[in-house]
């Protein structure tokens, strides 16, 4: 019997032959990961247990992005902590605000994430790296701790769904739309447990950034992990980041590879698809949507923070000016993404149209800081989860869409297709 | 392990951000957590509820973050055990490896209603609604989750994996 991309990457990680789906593994961790808000929980477990050494300096990421810069005195204590953590085992890849991005993005650019890869972090959206061909999955603070003692993580051997897109692309419909479409068809716990093998020539055709966009939202409809098989794409980035490894770990699907499901998109009529309060499943066509105004618009987030982002928010942008009294907040995701838009002058357009430029940061995407919402406001975001109080008041309103609707709907004020602004 | 309290009915996909709200993640103490349990489903939550009591919820129970502050927050207000149709992966890990019992049922939380008294038999996997004299059984935990279970959560087990040396 053939085994998944999914199975051969967890099977390369055991001490055993064979893999059987459900079954219980002790698995080998390549890159560990943690944030200011998790990682100082996972500490103070590791040094509860009377731990004394991390188990690999080199394969653990700590990287403070949630409340950075620090946002009030008791993140900066939380910050404090995890930064002396870091010096103490002399933690290779901690990233100091001044060099920080958020971490989902900031962990490929740097190449810490490599096809064939098992990587656990303390963050939901870890299973971002899937996009590289990676096992990659979110876990809780106290997994950490023992991964971080171990080196190792427990984990069930998880059976696998295929999504099939086919059909070229529409300008405007980006990875975001296919998978928050896909999200609207299986429902926020449509692969509860399950791993998510997204697959066809509309990946094949699919940007680096994209794909990274798609398996970021995973979780949201309930994955283990989102993955896509590495290709030439993949392989371009990979060399790109990371041009010291010699060689990848290529991992592909067996063609009689066993999958509990398979879901086919003709992606070909897709328009851009919003998700709407306050579910990331409660997915509509952006044209289905009439009148629905705006206080604010955030775009950036580890799902579409990437550069590409904000060159199509640019493009749109680019000699206009938002609606009076909206505000538009662009968060770059990292500070090389932050320099290459100052480089490009995308920061000139927006700063022009009325928006305001921050610090790589998550803050506002969880109603953390720099952008948090007021009771009955309504934001539409390029984020990944619109889930009551998400950004801010229990009675604010959060929209998901690409960084293209994002822009074009800040410029009228209410949410849009990105035509009505440009044109056919 | 028995557990009896009050029943608090939640829907389906009840998320962290709403069991513990970002707002609050600049600490670790589970007590300041647990002020603010439920806080953006049910503002007066906390003070409604006793010692002992039971959360029952629908499917995908704890999606969203993988905050581990959302069981900590739930044990340390006083929820003594949290019953759903489902769990979300990563709420379910750090349940149990944080020792916050949970339970997942097909029948339960349809059947109980906020308010009822309910009494769970942990070992044996036994919910009873004593308000309304129903019986229903729980989904047993695979037998290496009881391992985590019997070692007395995570950490536990490392520590004795590492004095094991295995």
């Amino acid at each position: 019997m053939g085994l998944t991309i999914t199975e051969k990457i967890l099977l390369s990680h055991i001490d055993k032959k064979d893999i059987v789906r459900g079954e219980f593994i002790d698995a080998k961790v390549d890159l560990a990961l943690g944030n200011d808000i998790t990682a100082p929980l996972a500490i103070e477990e590791f040094k509860k247990a009377g731990m004394e050494k991390v188990f690999n300096r080199k394969r653990l990421a700590l990287v403070p992005d949630h409340f950075t810069p620090n946002k009030d005195i008791r993140s900066a204590q939380q910050c404090k902590f995890l930064r002396e953590f870091a010096r103490e085992q002399k933690i290779e890849n901690y990233f100091e605000v001044g060099e920080v991005g958020i971490e989902h993005v900031l962990l490929p650019e740097r190449g810490l994430v490599h096809p064939g890869d098992l990587v656990i972090g303390a963050d939901s959206h870890t299973c971002t790296y899937g996009a590289v061909g990676a096992f990659s999955t979110g876990v809780g603070s106290t997994d950490l701790a023992a991964v971080m003692a171990l080196g190792k993580c427990w984990l069930r051997v998880p059976e696998t769904m295929k999504f099939i897109y086919y059909g070229k692309r529409n300008k405007w419909v980006r990875g975001k739309d296919l998978i928050l479409h896909t999200i609207g068809d299986i429902g926020v716990d449509g692969a509860l447990y399950k791993a998510m093998e997204f697959c066809g020539e509309a990946i094949t055709k699919l940007p680096i950034e994209d794909r990274f966009t798609m398996c970021n939202m995973a979780i949201e409809a309930g994955a283990k992990n989102g993955i896509i098989e590495p290709d030439e794409v993949t392989i371009d980035f990979m060399k790109r980041v990371a041009p010291s490894v010699k060689k990848f770990r290529i991992y592909k699907s067996d063609k009689d590879a066993k999958y509990c499901e398979v879901r086919e998109y003709d992606i070909s009529k897709l328009e851009p698809q919003v998700a709407c309060p306050h579910l990331p499943s409660n997915v509509k066509p952006v044209t289905q949507l009439k009148g629905i105004k705006l206080d604010q618009v955030v775009i950036g987030s580890c799902t579409n923070g990437w550069l590409s982002d904000l060159r199509i928010a640019a493009n749109i942008l680019k000699g206009r000016k938002i609606h009076p009294g909206l505000r538009m907040l662009i968060i770059p995701a990292t500070q090389s993404i932050y320099m290459a838009a100052l480089k490009e002058r995308l920061l000139e357009i927006f700063i022009k149209a009325g928006g305001v430029v921050s610090a790589p940061t998550c803050g506002p995407c969880l109603g953390g800081h720099m952008g948090v919402l007021a009771e009955g406001e309504r934001a539409l975001a390029t984020t990944n989860r619109n889930f009551v109080g998400r950004m801010g008041h229990p009675k604010s309103e959060v929209y998901l869409s690409n960084p293209a609707v994002a822009a074009a709907s800040a410029i009228k004020g209410r949410i849009v297709h990105p035509e009505e602004v440009v044109g056919r | 392990m028995i557990f009896k309290g009050r029943a608090w009915k939640f829907g389906d996909n009840v998320d962290t951000d709403v069991i513990i709200p970002a707002r609050y993640l600049n600490t670790t103490d589970p007590q300041e957590l647990a002020a603010h349990c439920m806080e953006d489903a049910d503002k007066e939550f906390i003070s409604k509820i006793s010692r002992g009591d039971i959360i029952v919820a629908g499917s995908n129970f704890g999606c969203g973050s993988s905050r581990e502050h959302a069981p900590l927050a739930i044990k340390a207000c006083g929820i003594s055990c949290v019953l759903a149709t489902s769990f979300a992966r990563i709420f379910f890990r750090n349940a149990i490896n944080i020792g916050l019992p949970i339970l997942e049922s097909k029948e339960a939380p349809g059947g109980i209603e906020s308010g009822d008294i309910v009494e769970v038999d942990l070992d044996k996997g036994e919910i009873r609604d004593i308000t309304k004299g129903e019986i229903y059984s729980a989904q047993p935990f695979p037998e290496f989750m009881q391992k985590l279970i019997k070692a007395g959560g995570l950490m536990e087990w490392v520590k004795e994996r590492i004095k094991k040396n295995v």
